[in-house]
């Protein structure tokens, strides 16, 4: 007789029902990374089913962007994906100067592209770091963080924070990059790739990790797609979609670079992925050096736009106009024009737009933002499912689902 | 860039739905089409599945809620059609205080959160929809939160007069 897999009852004989476990993955779980939830119905090791529940960290940013000027919005961006802050606060002002029509020169848009690029680097420093340390490799992740913290000081050397960047302003940047955030750029440029060659030594062929993730929460490209995946996640699925290529914004088009592929969309093809588009950021950085050698502007940081761009400091205290003109932009007085606008960058984990409603008035009267990992989350629970828990950890550090981001 | 124009867009829209359609605009570059509420979820279905138009990504759905308009309450829905890379808005009002719509889940399984949200901030419901309830928010927050009327500062606050302040 074929044994049966079912407890029998000691005293009838009686075949059991299976019995399920429930376990609580979350909301605070250090192998998370955030605050997620996640009720598992576990058979033995295997999950049955996921039950994600989110919103821990939810802070009503929309609402709260409907009492707030222009301005005063980016750093409630700042707050979205925390590990690539510039990327959404330079998303933010390219949608208010679409909307307002605000030309930028060329030079600013290079060096906002230096900063997304830095911050893109940030993001996928943390994201494949940690999925080292979700399969037990912590020396990867203590190496590499020392060039996460060395961008860090390259954006305070920017503009003075860390974490909330708060970066920019709306009309270009609140000032010109110095000679020393020059000379961190270079170094970065000279060492990190040292660096980074370092820790694809340790992992990339590593039979130990490559066991743990190849096959490791794949996905398809069709149920990405049906699931509306954008970023490195859809790109490891094989589908070569990125805003920087099929909408540019910021000079992207003048740019020479590759959109790095995967074919099963599973952790290892994620990974992958993110590496190498790291390497393309660092060459992109270098070419927009070289453009910006070639331009014969070397001192603009910002648009003409004093209805936007705060004045001077020395004209705010010691003239009346620049005073008045200080105060109206702070408080939001500006006028604006009617209109909606949808803007998206490529953020650090995928398409970040944001669908701005503008009446005219001091602050937005819609805005509504599309944050890629609150759109991709929702397919955890299909791409866990029948996995071991321990895969079901590293599939979500490989999707870099970001709480701040998730929960807006 | 796009290589679909809202002239082809329109017409096909047209010659299949007729007075559905309201209207087709470029807003900022960005084609808009307002069409009738009862007929968006079949506009749609057309939209993804006719091989000419190709609308198969959709990017984003979100509520909206102009208190002071004939039809104050609506949706946005935004799909991308890639090959093309052209995107496409469509909104659509209605003027009922608790509207339903159809659910978009079985076109696109991406829209069930965002149906969700929708609903968790502007209580529009879906029709159809697998696991309708608040995402975001807990559960026993009563009144919904993205509408206009909704108070963002406790209302019965004293101390503080902010209408110099925001909106």
């Amino acid at each position: 007789m074929a044994s049966n897999p079912l407890p029998a009852d000691k005293n009838t004989g009686a075949l059991q029902a299976k019995e399920y476990t429930t376990l609580n993955l979350g909301p605070t779980h250090p192998a998370t990374h955030g605050i997620f939830q996640n009720v598992l119905k576990m058979d033995g090791e295997l999950i049955v089913s996921a039950e994600p529940t989110i919103g821990y960290i939810h802070r009503a940013f929309e609402k709260l962007a409907e009492r707030r000027p222009f301005n005063q919005i980016t750093p409630i961006t700042d707050r979205l994906n925390y590990c690539s802050s510039p990327i959404n606060n330079m998303g933010w002002h390219m949608t208010v100067e679409k909307l307002a029509g605000i030309e930028i020169p060329k030079r600013v848009q290079y060096l906002r592209v230096i900063i997304m690029e830095l911050a893109r680097i940030a993001d996928h420093i943390i994201c494949n770091s940690v999925i080292g340390v979700d399969s037990g490799a912590m020396t990867g992740f203590l190496y590499v963080f020392q060039w996460r913290e060395f961008i860090y000081e390259i954006y305070e050397e920017l503009c003075g924070a860390r974490l909330t960047t708060n970066i920019g302003r709306i009309g270009g940047l609140e000032r010109d990059f110095s000679a020393k955030a020059w000379e961190k750029i270079h170094h970065l440029l000279k060492e990190f790739p040292e660096g980074l060659r370092e820790f694809e030594n340790l992992l990339v062929r590593n039979r130990i990790f490559m066991d743990r993730t190849i096959q490791c929460g794949p996905i398809s490209a069709e149920r990405a797609l049906a699931y509306s995946f954008t970023g490195p996640n859809l790109r490891a699925a094989g589908v070569d979609y990125d805003v920087r290529v099929m909408s540019p914004y910021s000079s992207y088009e003048d740019f020479d670079f590759m959109i790095p592929l995967g074919t099963n969309g599973d952790t290892y093809d994620r990974f992958m992925v993110r590496e190498r588009e790291m390497w393309e950021s660092l060459s992109i950085i270098r070419q927009a050096i070289e453009k910006l050698d070639k331009l014969d502007d070397k001192t603009t940081y910002h648009a003409e736009v004093p209805e936007f761009y705060l004045p001077p400091k020395d004209e705010v205290y010691n003239t009346m106009e620049g005073l008045i003109w200080h105060f109206k932009i702070v408080m939001g007085e500006t006028s604006i024009p009617k209109g909606e606008v949808y803007h998206c960058v490529e953020g650090g984990n995928g398409e970040l737009g944001y669908y701005l409603i503008s009446d005219g008035g001091r602050t937005p009267y819609r805005l509504h933002m599309r944050r890629p990992c609150f759109i991709y989350y929702q397919a955890y629970p299909e791409m866990i499912k029948g996995s071991m828990l321990s895969d079901a950890i590293l599939t979500m550090s490989s999707m870099n689902v970001i709480a701040g981001e998730l929960d807006a | 860039m796009s290589t679909l124009h809202l002239e082809l867009i329109e017409t096909r829209l047209k010659e299949h739905f007729g007075e559905a359609v309201y209207s087709a605009e470029l807003l900022y570059d960005f084609p808009v089409v307002t069409v009738e509420k009862d007929k968006l979820h079949e506009i749609l279905k057309f939209l993804k599945e006719d091989p000419e138009l190709n609308f198969h990504f959709l990017t984003t759905l979100c509520g909206l809620h102009y208190p002071e308009a004939g039809l104050p309450y609506g949706i946005m829905v935004q799909l991308h059609n890639m090959p093309a890379n052209t995107r496409l808005r469509i909104k659509s009002f209605t003027s009922d205080k608790e509207p339903v719509f159809h659910t978009l889940t079985a076109l696109w399984p991406s829209a069930n959160w965002m149906e969700r949200e929708t609903y968790d901030f502007f209580g529009y419901r879906f029709s159809g929809h697998p696991d309708l309830r608040r995402i975001l928010n807990m559960d026993s927050l009563e009144g919904w939160p993205m509408r206009k009327e909704y108070p963002l500062e406790d209302p019965f606050r004293k101390d503080k007069d902010d209408k110099m302040f925001g909106r």
